[in-house]
């Protein structure tokens, strides 16, 4: 029974690197996406585009004014001279802030009062609007600190001092590129498995397969065969190219690392065998790979917090193998996490796997008729 | 002969229509994956953080303490939870019970009169940035309300310096559903306009029907309208039903006008059009078609338009790239159109960049496209 | 209509692929008789379907000059495309179309007025037989139908010259004869002007001209008399006794002197060098041996391997174990939904017996063939392969069983050594076992030169023999054969056969389908089937004795096949 499933194990990889085609697919498209990924899917801003209007040209307003050219994530864009101009750097997307310095703004300061500063900010993308506002803030507050102690005055009270654990200076690209290595595991190891049996099918091989004295359970095991020993081989891949080349720090363990890769591979998989059992044809079984695949990235948690999501939906997200995964990845490469906190996300994943495995056995022996 | 050509037109796209009409998977792609996304989206996904969980660890009661931690239950962004000690909340956070820890040391009351020490400490977990950020943003809110509160009623005067008015345009709710949906509808157009078309054109290749359209005196040009039209209409009836879905169920405001947004979907509908066309033309394999779809399509208006991740904060290399990326140029017309409104001076140069494209690869495809099999 | 409709001057085209050049057409100089059929006619890699495709504007022609109908086909392709009919190997019939708007389309793309239409349909639908089915999806039509359909939607606007490229592969004997009176009536009432190209010899004895192609050059054109006509008085008809039909064959195939000798039910067809050696010529005049009237299948096999050393095929022989009956089929029924597809059918093969399935397209032959490969599950009925229940011991059964479907369906990205491997494997042998087995495939194959070739790039031929070999990989006592020779040319076609006798003849039973009727009569015992149904079994002697009329008292096998299901028809 081995040496039949080998045979096929040995036929799979062949089959598949053989292929131009496949091969390009195992390859190309993980490189494209970490490379994209890593570098563009980012949610920090270091270039606001940002536009003035002093109206004031006070020392005091030179001062704070200076405070956001000398900040890395501040570009500034334009000074303005005139109030119409602010609605039209704001509108064409040059800037997408402006700062307007009231009259009497440093007049007001020297003598103790409180001088407003009005902050414009494009809110057409919200995430980005939340993110400078908050930016401004911390500016505006280091310069109201330094002002009161300047002058002995009695200000609010220190407010508060952030640490962030794990990752001290919030980089979005360590959450991003260790998310990364579950959305490339996913996506390799669902096209893998999800387009053998189509392929077969479409090809008049899988007839001949079917004719061997090769049991249909055995069939299965050749079958996900590849998609295991390329999912893990890619999950790899991807964690040394994190590691060396975005400098993500790997805390945990390499064998809980392993052991949540294994488990979602043996998920995946199970996934794909179950689309490509279903498909008679290559298309219907890349479109059922991709109609799982989008929703599958889009409620895992990658990009946006599960627990932003209405209750209903995160429900949805807890039959989706990817959602465990994110967990364990960004556990063990930020936290350190070992089985013990890992447990909980470690046994959906084998359940998942195993109901996943077992309904693909079973529709493979129903469509085969 | 013009009538002839008419007929000859009129035969091909009754033929594209009726094979719209009976194959479920271009009705999948056209209508059902869309929805799906809107939905998924407009309900699912969200960057705005409503009741978080944070740990408060008040190391000793107090009616200052009592009333900071009153602030936080009020919010609608906070759910909080109490620890009597600094291990306890370490411990909750390590757990992932809680995305950050408020830490009320012992001296809480002695240090807010103070100016030196700092009277709270936060911790934050800081494996996913964005929303680590947002969470200090939020907390530092209720702070600073707090503390006004606090202050006035016991008639302290401090001195705060500058006040920060901040006024956000457009979307003063900071609703990420008003961005996001609009940048989906273009994720869906390219959806039809380019993977349906590269597919559906590249299995006429593989089934072998185009080598019996090629020797009736069909021309190039009205295989490639005949192509074209029936998945114009397609995509813009996706579009048509992504913009009510988008206006009616998610409520996002329409502050544009709507001719600007027809024509500017039909320029990129067009340019998502001419690259499906071109894709099965060059590779005439579905799955290859399929694959170069998504990568070189869906993907990039995914990512690269601007519509998740903003392209300013890209490195330079990346940003060259979407210049290329058609999605841009169309992500930016729609968030501007549904949020602000015609902003000439915006759409003009995207919808001539998007012009641009259409005519490129509409032009390169009828280039291309030869009636001969090699 | 004197003017040729095609007249082809030196043409040359050559492709580049796999790092080398292979020229396709080498100088082709044709010149088409007007108003009738012309059969193009040669193995495969000819260059049949180049030279086609050349002449319907599909492919620029390296040098030479096409022109059809008066007009330059490079310089003006619209013209001619408006004026011909082509129909491609694989017509592409918009399957998820009805038959309907598959014709409108067609209709749309030729410019045909609507006024004329209507009765332009009915002239296509009652030739073809299709009226009934106008609301059809083409996806649903039996493969002959779509053929039709194919035909019908190349002749939507009267063309003067019609191309047809294998238009009759994998189509059954009943469609085949329906879609040649089609052609023929054209040809008569409306003067078209045809060149067909078919692997079909019997069609291209039919042909008014045949144009015989080789390596990309004609080698003649003529009348299919010319080619035949060389041969009178050298063809025979031996009979032997059924028993040893086979050996004879075989041992006649070896004969010094004999360039041709195939089976035709109890009796050996032979034809004979221009100068026999001496023994050869007292054996033939022998009483055994009646002289026969030459045929174009004669002509082309001499010609073809004239000049070339014969190559004597190694023969395939293995050890079998079994005896007894080899397949036994009772009360077999299969349904899909409320349609049954093969109802109550019965029938027993012995060991070592060649036994041939036949049918129409939709016969329930397919069907019946793979439930016996257990592909399929029965709906009710026994089967037993090799002495096993399917129902019960599959995984053994198939053990026992070698299966080679229609399509050479092997891993074509695989290099045929990769390709032995897997399937020795896949049956269970290992190490020393599975190397000499290995080995023999390739010898015995003469696929050494090929082993590291990648399957896919194979010739036709090859393919067909290592799917074969990969068949055979385990020694299996029963062999399964989905029409293994369909679209191989006849050269082909005789050096598969060859290989299957002697694989009987060592005792492995076979169980065939096929659509060529000469392989018909290669076949023991046959079961001819319809609707579902077996309508006849027996030897190939037999079922032609049941069609035999007054007017018609030795019909041939593919006569016997069309009376068969005609009857049942009417009945």
């Amino acid at each position: 029974m081995f040496a039949r499933i080998l045979a096929l194990t040995i036929k799979e990889l062949l089959a598949l690197f053989k292929d131009k085609r496949s091969r390009f697919i195992v390859v190309i498209p993980p490189l494209i996406q970490l490379l994209i990924f890593g570098y563009a899917a980012s949610f920090d801003l270091n270039h606001i585009p940002y536009a003035v209007y002093d109206r004031d040209g006070g020392y005091a307003a030179r001062d704070l004014l200076a405070r956001f050219e000398g900040a890395p994530s501040f570009d500034l864009a334009r000074r303005i001279q005139r109030q119409d101009e602010i609605a039209e750097v704001i509108d064409t997307r040059d800037c997408l802030l402006v700062i307007q310095v009231p009259p009497r703004f440093t007049a007001d300061l020297v003598s103790g009062q409180t001088a407003p500063v009005q902050i414009l900010i494009d809110g057409r993308n919200s995430n980005s609007a939340q993110i400078a506002q908050n930016y401004v803030a911390r500016i505006v507050t280091g310069f109201n600190q330094d002002w009161v102690f300047a002058r002995g005055l009695q200000g609010m009270p220190v407010s508060l001092v952030t640490r962030a654990w794990y990752n001290p200076n919030l980089e979005s690209r360590w959450f991003f590129v260790s998310g990364l290595v579950g959305l490339l595991t996913l996506v390799v190891t669902m096209m893998v498995t999800a387009l053998s049996v189509a392929r077969e099918r479409e090809q008049g091989t899988f007839d001949q397969l079917l004719v061997t004295p090769l049991r249909p359970v055995e069939i299965l095991i050749g079958k996900s065969m590849p998609g295991i020993l390329i999912g893990v081989f890619e999950a790899s891949l991807v964690v040394i190219l994190a590691v060396f080349w975005f400098k993500v720090p790997l805390m945990g363990e390499l064998a809980v690392l392993y052991t949540g890769i294994l488990l979602f591979v043996f998920a995946a998989v199970g996934v794909g065998l179950m689309i490509s059992s279903l498909a008679a044809t290559l298309q219907q079984a890349l479109l059922g790979a991709f109609l799982f695949l989008v929703p599958a990235v889009i409620l895992s948690g990658f990009a946006t917090p599960i627990d932003n999501m209405p209750p209903a939906v995160q429900m949805l997200t807890l039959v989706d193998p990817l959602r465990y995964y994110l967990v364990i990845l960004r556990s063990v490469f930020l936290e350190g996490a070992g089985f013990g906190l890992l447990a909980q996300q470690m046994w959906p994943l084998a359940i998942i796997a195993a109901v996943t495995l077992a309904a693909a056995g079973w529709l493979f022996r129903h469509r085969m008729s | 002969m013009p009538t002839l050509v008419s007929s000859r037109l009129i035969g091909l796209l009754r033929k594209e229509s009726l094979q719209i009409l009976r194959d479920p998977s271009s009705i999948a792609i056209a209508f059902v994956l869309p929805v799906l996304l809107l939905l998924l989206f407009g309900y699912g996904v969200s960057l705005d953080s409503k009741h978080v969980k944070v740990g408060i660890v008040v190391e000793q009661p107090g009616s200052e303490a009592r009333s900071f931690v009153a602030a936080f239950q009020q919010s609608v962004y906070f759910e909080p939870h109490l620890y009597p000690t600094l291990q306890a909340g370490r411990a909750a956070l390590r757990a992932s019970e809680v995305k950050g820890i408020l830490v009320l040391p012992a001296d809480f009351a002695q240090r807010l009169k103070g100016d030196r020490d700092a009277p709270i400490q936060v911790i934050v977990n800081g494996v996913d940035a964005n929303s680590a950020r947002l969470l200090e943003g939020y907390v530092q809110g209720v702070w600073t309300t707090w503390l006004q509160r606090e202050l006035q009623a016991r008639q302290i005067q401090v001195a705060q310096p500058v006040e920060p008015q901040t006024r956000i345009w457009f979307n003063p709710e900071l609703e990420s559903r008003n961005y996001l949906v609009p940048g989906l509808l273009v994720v869906n157009m390219t959806l039809v306009g380019a993977l349906l078309t590269a597919l559906v054109f590249a299995r006429e290749w593989e089934r072998g029907t185009l080598e019996a359209l090629m020797v009736t005196p069909v021309t190039i040009g009205e295989i490639l309208i005949g192509k074209l039209l029936p998945y114009f209409v397609l995509g813009m009836g996706g579009m048509v039903l992504s913009v009510l879905m988008a206006l009616f169920l998610f409520g996002v405001p329409m502050r544009g006008s709507l001719w600007v947004l027809g024509i500017c979907s039909t320029l990129f509908l067009l340019t998502a059009l001419g690259m499906g066309l071109l894709i099965s033309i060059v590779t005439r394999n579905q799955f290859v078609a399929g694959m170069v779809a998504i990568l070189a399509t869906f993907l990039p208006a995914f990512l690269l338009s601007g519509f998740l991740f903003d392209i300013g904060s890209m490195p330079v290399v990346v940003q060259v790239v979407t210049h290329v990326v058609a999605a841009r140029y169309f992500v930016t017309i729609l968030q501007s159109l549904f949020l602000a409104g015609d902003v000439w001076s915006l759409i003009l140069p995207n919808a001539a960049a998007l012009v641009l494209m259409a005519g490129f690869f509409l032009g390169l495809s009828r280039r291309l496209l030869r009636k001969r099999l090699e | 209509m004197t003017d040729s409709p095609l007249l082809i001057d030196r043409l040359t085209k050559s492709f580049q692929g796999g790092g080398r050049r292979v020229t396709a057409l080498d100088g082709v100089s044709v010149s088409l008789a007007a108003g009738v059929v012309t059969g193009l006619i040669g193995p495969d890699g000819a260059g049949k379907t180049t030279l086609m495709r050349v002449v319907a504007g599909l492919l620029i022609a390296d040098a030479g000059r096409v022109e059809v109908l008066g007009v330059d086909v490079a310089a003006e392709p619209l013209a001619v495309q408006s004026r011909i009919g082509y129909m491609p190997q694989r017509f592409g019939l918009y399957e998820d179309l009805s038959v309907r708007e598959n014709l409108d389309l067609y209709a749309d793309l030729q410019g045909v007025p609507a006024a004329a239409r209507a009765e332009r349909y009915q002239r296509l639908m009652e030739m073809t037989g299709l009226g009934d089915f106008m609301a059809r999806l083409a996806g649903q039509l039996s493969g002959g139908m779509k053929q039709k359909l194919g035909l019908a939607c190349t002749l939507v606007k009267p063309p003067r010259l019609l191309l047809l490229d294998e238009p009759t592969v994998g189509v059954d004997p009943v469609s085949r004869r329906e879609l040649w009176s089609i052609v023929y009536r054209l040809v008569e009432e409306e003067g078209m002007s045809v060149l067909l190209s078919t692997a079909y010899l019997d069609e291209a004895e039919r042909c008014a001209e045949v144009i015989l192609m080789h390596q990309g050059r004609v080698i003649d054109q003529g009348p299919p008399r010319r080619f035949s006509e060389p041969l009178r008085g050298r063809a025979f008809q031996v009979s032997v006794p059924a028993e040893e039909r086979r050996s004879r064959q075989a041992q006649l195939s070896r004969t010094p002197g004999v360039l041709d000798a195939v089976l035709q039910g109890d009796s050996i067809r032979v034809v004979l060098d221009r100068e026999p050696p001496a023994e050869t010529r007292r054996l033939a005049e022998s009483s055994a041996w009646r002289s026969v009237e030459p045929r174009f299948e004669d002509g082309f096999v001499t010609l073809l391997n004239a000049g070339q050393e014969r190559v004597e095929p190694p023969h395939v022989t293995l050890g079998s174990r079994f005896t007894g009956a080899a397949i036994e089929v009772e009360d077999l029924t299969r349904s899909f939904g409320d349609f049954v597809a093969v109802k109550r059918s019965s029938f027993t093969v012995q060991s070592g017996e060649v036994f041939g399935l036949l049918g129409a397209n939709g016969a329930g032959k397919t069907t019946t063939f793979r439930m016996l490969c257990g592909l399929l599950p029965v709906s009710s009925g026994q089967v037993r392969v090799a002495g096993v229940d399917l129902r019960h011991a599959a995984a053994k059964a198939r053990g026992r069983i070698g299966y080679m479907s229609q399509k050479f369906s092997l891993y074509a990205n695989l290099s045929v050594r990769q390709n032995l491997d897997f399937f020795a494997r896949a049956y269970g042998l290992r190490g020393r076992a599975a190397g000499a087995r290995i080995r023999w495939a390739l010898e015995a194959f003469e696929l050494e030169t090929f082993e590291t070739t990648e399957s896919g790039t194979l010739p036709l031929g090859y393919k067909q023999r290592l799917a074969m070999a990969a068949a055979l990989m385990h020694e299996p006592d029963i062999l399964f054969l989905d029409e293994p020779t369909s679209g191989v040319d006849p050269l082909a076609r005789r050096e598969f056969w060859g290989r299957i006798n002697a694989l009987a003849e060592s005792g492995v039973t076979v169980l065939v389908t096929t659509h060529f009727m000469e392989e018909a009569e290669y076949c023991d015992r046959l079961a001819i089937m319809s609707a579902g149904e077996i309508l006849a079994l027996g030897t190939p002697m037999e079922i032609k004795a049941r069609a035999a009329t007054a007017e018609q008292p030795h019909p041939e096998m593919e006569d016997a096949f069309i009376a068969l299901i005609q009857q049942r028809g009417s009945d």
